[in-house]
C-alpha cells in the first residue's frame, strides 16, 4: 500500500492472465496435463484445439466451473483463487458460452443485469442499467435493443448480448467459446470487428475455437492444445493454417475434399412451390422449387434463419407445409397422417438433423439406443414382441468401428461423448441405412477436424454410390467444398442455384444478403 | 458413466432416507413422551409379527404396486399423473359393474372380467385429462387433480342415488355374489401346508399386482411401445424428429397409468369390501406417488416401496390402537418418509455422490464416469 504507482506499473506490465502448472482430471481421464500460459493485455489470444482436447475445461477452471488439481491462476500479475464464477467476475473475467446462458421471454435489459440488480427495487437497477448500456453501446459499437425479447432477436444479436452481459460486470478480460459456432459468416465478421474494437479499447480476449481461419484473422498469438497437453504457442503471424492444423492433430489434414465430378442421374427430390406457415403464422418458406438428383449434393446456402431449417423438417416430416414434395416420383404427405418421421423413412429419406442434441439424439439414452433411434421398428431390431436389445447392441459395434466412434463403448450415454463423436453416432445410424435421399444439416457444427475430413469423407462416398444429398449448411466453405450445386436461400425463397464450380463465396455472400445481379441495393432481412 | 454404483443408487439412497426418516420420526415420538423403540417394535411385530399382520401388509401393498406402477409409467412419459385417486374410484366404479350385474359362474372368469372393468373404467377416466393436455394444453397436474375430485362427487352421486339398494342408509352397492368372492391368502396357502391368518385381506389380486410389474419391465425397457415412450419422455423434440407421435405416447401412456390405478378396485373392492363403499381407496392413489418415487420409477423398485408402505400402513395402524400414540402422529412418521426418500432424495445423494468420488479419486484407476469436455 506504500506505492500504489509502482503497483500499477506492476499491473500494466504483467500478463493479463497467467495460468502456472494446471492439471486437471476427470477420474483416470486427463482433462489438462500441466498446462502453463501467458496472455498480455490487450491482445486477442486463441486457443485452438480438437473436440475433447481440453480447452473448455481449461477455461471453465479459469471461470470457477472446475478446481484445478494442481497449479495457479495469477490475474494482472496477482495470484487469484477462483472457486466459482462469482469469483471469476470479481476478478474482472467474462465469459461467453457457446450455448448461451440467456433467459427467452426477458428483455435484453432484463437479461444484462439478471444476477447483478442492486437493491430490491427492479425499476431503478433497470433504469441504472439502460444508461450504462447505452453507453457500452457506443463506447464498443454494440448496438442492441434493450427492450426487445430474446427470442425475438437472431443469434448473432444473443451473443452480443451475452458480451454487453460481461461488459456490464466490468470484466476486462473476454472468454469466448466457440463463439462462430451458430452464427452466419456475416455476423461472424461483425463479431470479429466487435473484438477488434474491444481490445484497441484495451479489453483481452480469449478465443476458443477449432476453426483455423478465425485464428489466423484475428487473434495475435495463438495456443494449440491436444489431448490435454498445450502443445505449442506461438504468434499468429509467425505461423500458417497447415502449421497449426498439423500442430492440433498430430497429422496433415486435408481442408479440400477429394472428389470426383459428379455423374448426376434422375431427380430423386422434386420440390415444387413448397410453404411453410409457422405456428405463430409467419410464412417461413414461400414457394420453394429445388431438385436433387441421385449421384449429387445439392448445398443450400444461406444466414441461419432464412427458411433452412424448415425446409429440413418439412422433409423430414415434423413440419406441415403446403406445395408438392415428389422422392422416387412419389408425393409425400405433408400435413396429413402419414406426414411423420417414420413414414419419410419408408419413403427411402435419411435425416442428420441441425441440432444433434435436440433432435438428432436421446442424450440421456446409451449409444446403443440412440443406433435404433427412429429406426427401432426394423424387424432386424424385433424379436416377437420385444425389441431385440442384443441385435441393436451388436449393430451398434460395428457402426462405431466404422465410424471410428470414441469412446467405442454402445453403453456409454450420449451426452457423455464429444460432439464430434455424437455426430458420427447420428451419421452411422443414417447413412448405414443406405437411404435413396440423405437430408443433412450442419454436418460438422462443433466438431473437430479431425472428424469433418471423415464427415466429408463419409458424404462424398455416399453420392459415389448415386444417392440424393441435400446438405444444408451456414458454412459457405463447408457448401463450396462439399457440393455439386449451390442453392441460395433468403428470407424464405430460393435465390439462385449455381454450380459449385462455377461460383465463389463473394456471389454466393451477395446472394445470401438478397442480392442479385439485377438490384444493387440489399434488401432489408 | 454415473458417479455411483448402480447398488448405492438403488440401495443405499432409499435406505439412508429411511433412516433420517425413522430418526426424525423418533425424536417425534420422544417428544411426545413415549418411547421409540418400543413403538418400532410394536409396528414391526403388529405388521410383520404374525399372518394376520403380514395379510395387512400384503393388501395395503397389493394397492400402492397398482398405483405406483400408475405413476411410474406415466412418470417415463415425463407426465406426472396425480390422478391415481380418482382413476382408482373410477375402477372401482367398473369392479361393481361387473360384479353385481353379470352372473360368473366361477371366481376366475369374474376375476377376469372385473379386471378388464377395472382397467378400462381407470384408462377412460385417465383419458380425458391426457387428451386435454395433448391436444388443448391444459396441463395434465392440474386437470388430474380436479379429475379426482370430479370422481368422488361422480361416485358419491351414483352410490347415493342409483346403485344403493333399496331401504338401505349406506351409501354403498350391495354386497358381491358368492361367486366373485376372491380366494385369500389364507385360501391359497391352505393347501400347501401354510395356515396363513383366515382374518386378513391380502388375496389372490396380490399376484396380479406382481404380475402387472413384470408386465410393466417388459413394456418399459424391452418394447419398441416402452422404447418410444421413454424417448418421448427424455427429449419431445427428439421424438418428433424420429417420427414418434406426441398426442400417441402421452394418450398411450396415460391410459396405461389410468388402467393400472383402476386395477386396484380388485383388491380393496372385490377382494376386501365386497362391496363398492364411498372412499374405497383411502388415499391409495396419492401413496403411489411417493412409491413411485421413491422406487426411481422402476417396477422392481415400485414392488419394493410398495411392501414398505404396506407395511408402515400396518405398523401404523397397530401403533394407533396399542398404545398413545395418536392415529395423527402415524400420518406425520408417514409422511416423513415421504418427505425423505421422495421429496428430499438429492439431500442424500448429493454428499453420498461426493463421497464416491473421493472414495474413487483415492484409489486411483477405475472406469471413467465424465466425459473430457463437459462443457460440450
Amino acid at each position: 500500500m506504500t506505492d500504489t504507482h509502482e503497483m500499477e506499473r506492476q499491473a500494466t506490465a504483467a500478463p493479463a492472465i497467467e495460468l502456472k502448472g494446471i492439471s486437471k482430471a476427470f477420474g483416470p481421464v486427463q482433462a489438462n496435463k500441466d498446462i502453463s500460459i501467458r496472455v498480455m493485455p490487450g491482445t486477442i489470444h486463441g486457443i485452438i484445439g480438437e473436440n475433447g482436447a481440453g480447452k473448455s475445461t481449461l477455461m471453465s477452471i479459469l471461470y470457477g466451473f472446475y478446481k484445478a488439481d494442481k497449479g495457479e491462476i495469477f490475474i494482472s500479475g496477482r495470484k487469484t483463487e477462483i472457486p466459482d464464477s462469482q469469483a471469476a467476475i470479481a476478478a474482472g473475467i467474462g465469459m461467453v458460452f457457446q450455448h448461451f446462458k440467456l433467459v427467452e421471454n426477458f428483455t435484453v435489459l432484463e437479461n444484462i443485469i439478471l444476477g447483478a440488480e442492486d437493491g430490491r427495487l427492479l425499476k431503478p437497477s433497470l433504469a441504472k442499467a439502460r444508461k450504462s448500456l447505452l453507453k457500452l453501446a457506443d463506447d464498443y459499437g454494440l448496438r442492441v435493443d434493450p427492450d426487445a425479447l430474446i427470442q425475438d432477436i437472431g443469434v448473432g444479436m444473443q451473443q452480443r448480448v451475452e458480451i454487453l452481459k460481461a461488459l456490464y460486470r466490468q470484466a476486462d478480460i473476454l472468454i469466448l467459446d466457440e463463439p462462430t459456432g451458430v452464427l452466419t459468416p456475416a455476423e461472424a465478421d461483425q463479431l470479429f470487428r466487435i473484438l477488434g474494437r474491444l481490445k484497441s479499447e484495451g479489453k483481452t480476449i480469449i478465443l476458443i475455437t477449432h476453426k483455423l481461419r478465425e485464428i489466423m484473422e484475428t487473434t495475435d498469438t495463438v495456443s494449440v492444445m491436444r489431448r490435454g497437453e498445450m502443445t505449442a504457442t506461438v504468434k499468429t503471424s509467425e505461423t500458417s493454417p497447415a502449421e497449426l492444423a498439423e500442430l492440433m492433430v498430430g497429422r496433415k489434414v486435408l481442408l479440400r475434399v477429394d472428389k470426383d465430378v459428379a455423374t448426376p442421374g434422375e431427380v430423386i427430390l422434386d420440390i415444387k412451390g413448397l410453404r411453410v406457415v409457422d405456428d405463430k403464422g409467419v410464412e417461413r418458406l414461400r414457394g420453394i422449387d429445388l431438385q436433387v438428383r441421385a449421384g449429387e449434393i445439392l448445398g443450400v446456402a444461406g444466414v441461419a434463419g432464412n427458411g433452412q431449417s424448415e425446409l429440413l423438417e418439412v422433409l423430414g416430416g415434423y413440419q406441415t407445409g403446403t406445395g408438392s414434395v415428389r422422392v422416387n416420383g412419389q408425393e409425400l404427405d405433408l400435413t396429413g397422417k402419414h406426414s411423420d418421421g417414420q413414414s419419410r423413412r419408408k419413403h427411402g429419406i435419411a435425416h442428420v438433423p441441425e441440432d444433434r442434441q435436440r433432435e438428432g439424439l436421446i442424450m440421456d439414452y446409451h449409444a446403443w439406443e440412440n443406433t435404433a433411434f427412429g429406426y427401432h421398428k426394423d424387424p432386424a431390431y424385433r424379436s416377437g414382441m420385444l425389441m431385440n436389445n442384443a441385435a441393436i447392441k451388436a449393430d451398434t459395434v460395428e457402426k462405431m468401428e466404422r465410424f471410428d466412434v470414441r469412446p467405442p463403448n454402445p453403453k456409454l450415454a450420449a451426452k457423455n461423448f464429444s460432439g464430434g463423436n455424437q455426430q458420427k453416432i447420428v451419421l452411422a445410424r443414417e447413412i448405414e441405412r443406405n437411404p435413396d435421399l440423405l437430408l443433412i444439416g450442419q454436418p460438422t457444427r462443433g466438431v473437430d477436424i479431425g472428424a469433418i475430413e471423415f464427415i466429408h469423407q463419409q458424404i462424398v462416398a455416399l453420392r459415389d454410390q448415386g444417392k440424393a444429398i441435400l446438405l444444408v449448411s451456414v458454412e459457405l466453405e463447408e457448401i463450396l467444398a462439399l457440393s455439386d450445386r449451390v442453392a441460395v436461400m433468403f428470407d424464405g425463397q430460393v435465390m439462385g442455384t449455381r454450380d459449385a464450380s462455377a461460383t465463389d463465396e463473394k456471389e454466393l455472400g451477395l446472394m445470401m444478403a438478397g442480392i442479385t445481379e439485377a438490384q444493387s441495393t440489399p434488401m432489408e432481412a | 458413466m454415473d458417479v455411483m454404483p448402480k447398488w448405492a443408487e438403488v440401495v443405499l439412497v432409499p435406505l439412508i432416507s429411511l433412516l433420517l426418516a425413522a430418526i426424525l420420526s423418533a425424536l417425534v415420538i420422544l417428544g411426545i413422551g413415549e418411547d421409540p423403540v418400543a413403538a418400532v417394535k410394536l409396528m414391526i411385530s403388529g405388521a410383520l409379527g404374525s399372518t394376520y399382520g403380514w395379510g395387512y401388509t400384503l393388501y395395503y401393498a397389493t394397492n400402492f404396486m397398482f398405483t405406483g406402477l400408475c405413476v411410474a409409467i406415466a412418470f417415463h412419459a415425463r407426465l406426472f399423473n396425480i390422478g391415481g385417486e380418482g382413476q382408482a374410484m373410477l375402477g372401482g366404479l367398473g369392479v361393481a359393474l361387473a360384479c353385481l350385474y353379470i352372473p360368473w359362474p366361477h371366481w376366475s372368469l369374474a376375476l377376469v372380467g372385473a379386471t378388464a372393468m377395472a382397467a378400462i373404467f381407470g384408462a377412460a377416466w385417465a383419458a380425458i385429462p391426457a387428451f386435454l393436455q395433448a391436444k388443448r394444453g391444459s396441463h395434465i397436474v392440474i386437470t388430474t387433480i380436479m379429475f379426482n375430485f370430479i370422481a368422488a362427487a361422480v361416485l358419491n352421486y351414483i352410490l347415493v342415488n342409483m346403485m344403493r339398494p333399496q331401504g338401505s342408509m349406506d351409501p354403498a352397492t350391495a354386497r358381491f355374489p358368492d361367486a366373485t368372492k376372491l380366494p385369500t391368502l389364507h385360501d391359497m396357502l391352505a393347501p400347501i401346508g401354510i395356515n396363513f391368518s383366515q382374518a386378513a385381506p391380502a388375496n389372490i389380486s396380490l399376484l396380479v399386482a406382481i404380475a402387472a410389474c413384470i408386465f410393466l419391465w417388459l413394456l418399459i425397457w424391452r418394447t419398441r411401445l416402452g422404447y418410444e415412450i421413454r424417448a418421448y419422455g427424455h427429449s419431445e423434440s427428439a421424438a418428433k424428429y424420429a417420427g414418434i407421435s406426441p398426442f400417441k405416447i402421452t394418450m398411450i401412456a396415460m391410459t396405461i397409468s389410468g388402467a393400472l390405478a383402476g386395477m386396484m378396485a380388485i383388491n380393496n373392492v372385490m377382494g376386501e369390501a365386497e362391496r363398492l363403499v364411498l372412499n374405497a381407496t383411502e388415499g391409495a392413489g396419492f401413496i403411489g406417488i411417493a412409491v413411485a418415487l421413491m422406487g426411481r420409477s422402476h417396477p422392481l423398485g415400485v414392488f419394493l416401496a410398495a411392501i414398505l408402505f404396506g407395511f408402515l400402513y400396518q405398523g401404523g395402524a397397530e401403533l394407533a390402537l396399542w398404545t398413545s400414540i395418536p392415529r395423527e402422529l402415524i400420518v406425520v412418521i408417514q409422511a416423513l418418509v415421504i418427505l425423505f426418500t421422495g421429496a428430499l432424495d438429492n439431500m442424500v445423494r448429493m454428499p453420498l455422490e461426493k463421497i464416491f468420488l473421493t472414495l474413487r479419486s483415492l484409489r486411483a484407476p477405475k472406469p471413467e464416469r465424465k466425459p473430457v469436455e463437459p462443457a460440450e
